[in-house]
């Protein structure tokens, strides 16, 4: 049973697709976690969180499909790349779990402060380090045989901490353009604050990791600074700056959806641009999506599932958005 | 202090802590979903209001209960790889597949009806509202139906091949998903998760009533109603596993001879005829070292009527098995004697209920009520004594005579695996020990008319796990 390469490219697409979903959607209410302490105690807080409680549920579930499908379509990559981000993949579990149990705990204790704590903490540190790991797969893994050959610091660098700070401003950006989009009155007010703020430290953070990620290795500078790569990536960053320049403008005028979808967009924009870098490795310069793909029956078991089932659950994920659309505050939804 | 682990050992203990956490969630709340089910089912067919309370009664534990298993259910997806990173180079290709479809046909499921199970129900209407229970409940049994073909598999493997990568890979679907063992598991496990629910409602109901009745009082129709129905469960479910384990134990007798004599305490083989069938071991101490069993308490000959229905019937032990494949028989021995113990315990508080019934002091018997409640937490002690009987009795494997468990560790440092050892039982005793508070909080006032569900008071319909706090009428999500 050998791997099938045209399968093993739709599989990297399902996947990057599941990660970019899980990016976007978990991205907003970590960053409202994110954005925690800058609420005020009480009203605020709680109508942050009435905006994400009915999906966060869902959008955590696309983590899930997101590691299951790499275990299950790439289980080389998922071998040798677990253990090398072993202390950052422990934290963001642990993260969730606290910040996870704050949603049900908040509204069953006298003490709100220590889970109005634990879901800040709990999603700092885990998008923290979820941008840790990025980090750290982008600067390269040491890999011997079919297994990781590094030691259980090598994540930890100067790259892979900007990579994690650059992540949480990232969804503090998306929490905050989310809480534009879903509030009304002060809350909103602060929002935009908070946009600002979040919207510089991301572009900050997006110029600083697209400078460093070329000089990580050779590789990754001919793709984006040597013909023909060029050709290729340089309209990622000049998107990137028009989009900052809508994005500039959005908040001026005061627009209700505009920061929001913005914000995706420079998501996406990024997303590409690791694509570029990334292509067609999962461990850089090391495991390819076509060495670390499971034979072909195995993809195409799954594909089966998938090909039935994300549309379903694309639709039902959808209807749940809808049903909570509109303005939540003191007159509820619009 | 961890100098005396090695990475591997450490890898166990973690992974070996952090699904047993896991598994006391789901198997309380499959159970509970399905009593969910049942009630609200109940409620819609007789427009009682009795057991409306109690469904919203139980569904506030059942929130609860559920975002505890999401989160440490998030954990274990990814302890394969990080802690069985060669186990997931090799097994992923045929489990991977399979868990897969466990995200995608249970968890996506189980994740989008919540929202209206929970907090629905003024919103959506009775009936859809029902059907969302329903959604819920079907994927909780979907979920445990993926993961348990996965666990089997790893049990009795078949229908792979090997290729020159050394993973495994399916040659049969069909043939990996119905391994061998997986029908026996599921029933097991399903009928398992049904009694621990019913323990713990029996034992809520039972605590009411002996406070009632020291208190004067008349127990309320909520109370009586589900001690009842919780003794109803016992009564027909109990013998039910009991027969299920049987022939469980028999099927693990043909693929896993092993694990059976680790089970049965057999160090040494029987050779049949009339006066060489097996012994039943009731008790004893194993003693690994010299492979021989101290002190056993033995009903003579038995062993071999229970396992192949034949007093003559010989018998191998682990003197037959290289000392590289034996099981650590002392672990095995005993949480295999614990959840036999605590089924035939549950057996006895089912016919005992059946007799008080007869008599008419079901509501009344106080020595029932007691027992009861002792039995309350039993059935979280017997699944995890029941898996630890599957788990340790397959070592030294992962993937049963295939792969051995030594082979399948991730290469970390021992320091490492030891952090985070650390860290998972802090944070669980100190979470989950917080949210089991709240439960037991929660069982502590009875079902009443007019019971509030999840949402407290009128302020909310917000579709989730998160009510909103009552102390916050500004946040209201009114429509
Ligand atoms: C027999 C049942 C059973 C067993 C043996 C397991 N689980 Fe589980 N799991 C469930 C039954 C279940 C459930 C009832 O379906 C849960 C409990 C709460 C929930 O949301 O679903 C769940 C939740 C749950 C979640 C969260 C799903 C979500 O995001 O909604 C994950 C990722 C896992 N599990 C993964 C695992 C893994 C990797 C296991 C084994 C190593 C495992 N479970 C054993
Ligand atoms: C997907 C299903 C499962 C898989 C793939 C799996 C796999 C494994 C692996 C790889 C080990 C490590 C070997 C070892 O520690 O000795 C193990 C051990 C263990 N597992 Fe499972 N397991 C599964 C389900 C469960 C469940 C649901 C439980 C329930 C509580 C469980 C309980 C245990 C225990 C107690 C051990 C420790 C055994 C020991 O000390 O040696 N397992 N399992
Ligand atoms: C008294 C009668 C019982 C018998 C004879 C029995 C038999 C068995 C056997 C033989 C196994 C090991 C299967 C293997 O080879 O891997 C097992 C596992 C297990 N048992 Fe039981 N059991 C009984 C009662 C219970 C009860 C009352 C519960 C829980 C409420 C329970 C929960 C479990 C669980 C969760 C497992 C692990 C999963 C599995 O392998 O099915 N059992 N049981």
């Amino acid at each position: 049973m050998a791997p099938n390469d045209t399968l093993s490219l739709v599989w990297a697409g399902i996947i990057a697709l599941a990660v970019f979903g899980y990016v976007v959607m978990d991205g907003f209410d970590l960053g409202i976690g994110i954005l925690f302490p800058w609420l005020e105690k009480g009203e605020q807080r709680n109508t942050a969180i009435n905006t994400i409680a009915p999906v966060w549920d869902g959008n955590e579930t696309w983590l899930v499909l997101g590691g299951g499908g790499l275990f299950a379509a790439f289980p080389l990559a998922y071998a040798v790349l677990m253990p090398a981000v072993y202390t950052p993949i422990i934290a963001m579990l642990l993260g969730l779990v606290f910040r996870g149990v704050a949603f049900e705990y908040r509204t069953r204790t006298t003490r709100l402060w220590i889970w109005d704590r634990a879901f800040a903490f709990g999603s700092m540190m885990a998008a923290f380090s979820q941008g840790v790991i990025l980090g750290a797969i982008l600067q390269g893994v040491t890999v011997s045989g079919r297994g990781y050959g590094g030691g259980w610091w090598d994540w930890f660098s100067p790259f892979s901490v900007l990579t994690g700070l650059s992540v949480m401003a990232g969804y503090a950006l998306l929490g905050a353009c989310w809480l534009i989009y879903r509030t009304e009155n002060s809350l909103q007010d602060q929002a935009f604050a908070l946009a600002k703020l979040t919207g510089v430290a991301t572009l900050v953070a997006v110029v600083a990791v697209s400078l460093a990620t070329p000089f990580l290795n050779h590789d990754y500078f001919s793709r984006w600074f040597e013909t023909p790569g060029i050709y290729l990536s340089a309209p990622v960053p000049i998107l990137v700056g028009v989009t900052a320049l809508l994005f500039v403008r959005a908040l001026r005028l005061r627009a209700q959806v505009q920061p929001f979808l913005l914000a995706l967009a420079l998501f996406l924009l990024s997303f590409i641009g690791l694509g570029i870098s990334m292509f067609p490795w999962l461990v850089p310069g090391e495991v390819s999506i076509f060495e670390a793909a499971a034979p072909e029956n195995s993809q195409f078991f799954m594909l089966i599932g998938v090909g039935i089932m994300l549309p379903i659950i694309i639709g039902y994920t959808g209807y749940a958005y809808w049903v909570f659309r509109g303005k939540v505050g003191h007159e509820g939804y619009h | 202090m961890f100098d005396a682990f090695s990475a591997l050992t450490l890898a166990r203990m973690q992974f070996a802590f952090t699904i047993s956490f896991h598994f006391i969630f789901p198997a309380f709340s499959i159970g509970l979903a399905s009593y969910l089910a049942v009630l609200e089912g109940l409620w819609l067919r007789t427009g009682r209001d009795v057991y409306l309370q109690l469904f919203k009664y139980w569904l506030k534990i059942f929130a609860i209960t559920f975002g505890m298993g999401v989160v440490s259910g998030i954990v274990m997806a990814y302890q394969f790889g990080t802690n069985w990173a060669v186990f997931s180079d090799k097994a992923g290709p045929v489990i991977g597949p399979l868990m897969a479809y466990e995200v995608l046909t249970a968890f996506f499921l189980e994740a989008g009806f919540l929202g209206v199970m929970l907090f629905g129900l003024e919103k959506v209407g009775k009936k859809l509202h029902f059907a969302a229970t329903c959604m819920v409940a079907t994927g909780t049994a979907i979920s445990a139906f993926w993961i348990i073909a996965v666990n089997s598999w790893m049990q009795t493997p078949q229908g792979y091949g090997i290729n020159a990568q050394g993973q495994f890979f399916a040659t049969s679907w069909l043939e990996v998903i119905f391994n061998p063992s997986m029908p026996y598991r599921l029933v097991h496990v399903l009928l398992a998760a049904y009694l621990t629910t019913a323990m713990v409602v029996g034992g809520a109901g039972a605590w009411h009533l002996l406070k009632d009745r020291r208190a004067g009082k008349t127990p309320r129709e909520g109370t009586r109603i589900m001690f009842s129905m919780a003794m109803w469960m016992a009564a027909l479910v109990a013998p039910l596993q009991i027969v299920a384990g049987h022939e469980h134990g028999t099927n693990t007798l043909e693929y896993q001879p092993a694990k059976i004599s680790a089970m049965e305490g057999h160090y040494k083989s029987y050779p049949g005829g009339p006066d060489g069938g097996a012994p039943l071991i009731l008790f004893g101490i194993p003693d690994d070292k010299a492979q021989v069993m101290r002190y056993p308490v033995e009903i003579p000959r038995i062993g071999s009527v229970i396992l192949k229905s034949d007093i003559e019937a010989p018998m191998a032990g682990l003197d037959q098995v290289p000392p590289e494949n034996r099981a650590p028989v002392g672990i095995v021995f005993w949480s295999f004697r614990i959840m036999v113990g605590i089924g035939m315990l549950m057996l006895l508080m089912g016919g005992w209920s059946l007799w008080a019934r007869y008599r008419n002091t079901l509501h009344s018997d106080a020595w029932l009520h007691r027992l009861a409640l002792v039995m309350g937490p039993t059935g979280f002690v017997a699944v995890l004594a029941g898996w630890i009987t599957t788990e340790v009795g397959r070592q030294p494997f992962t993937v049963f005579g295939l792969l051995r468990t030594a082979e399948s560790a991730s290469p970390l440092a021992a320091p490492a695996v030891a952090a985070s050892l650390i860290a998972f039982v802090v944070v669980y005793f100190a979470v989950f020990g917080v949210g089991t508070w709240f439960i037991i909080k929660l069982m502590g006032h009875e079902p009443t008319p007019g019971e509030e569900g999840p949402t407290r008071g009128d302020v909310t319909r917000t579709a989730s796990l998160t009510p909103v706090p009552a102390l916050d009428a500004g946040a209201a999500l009114a429509e």
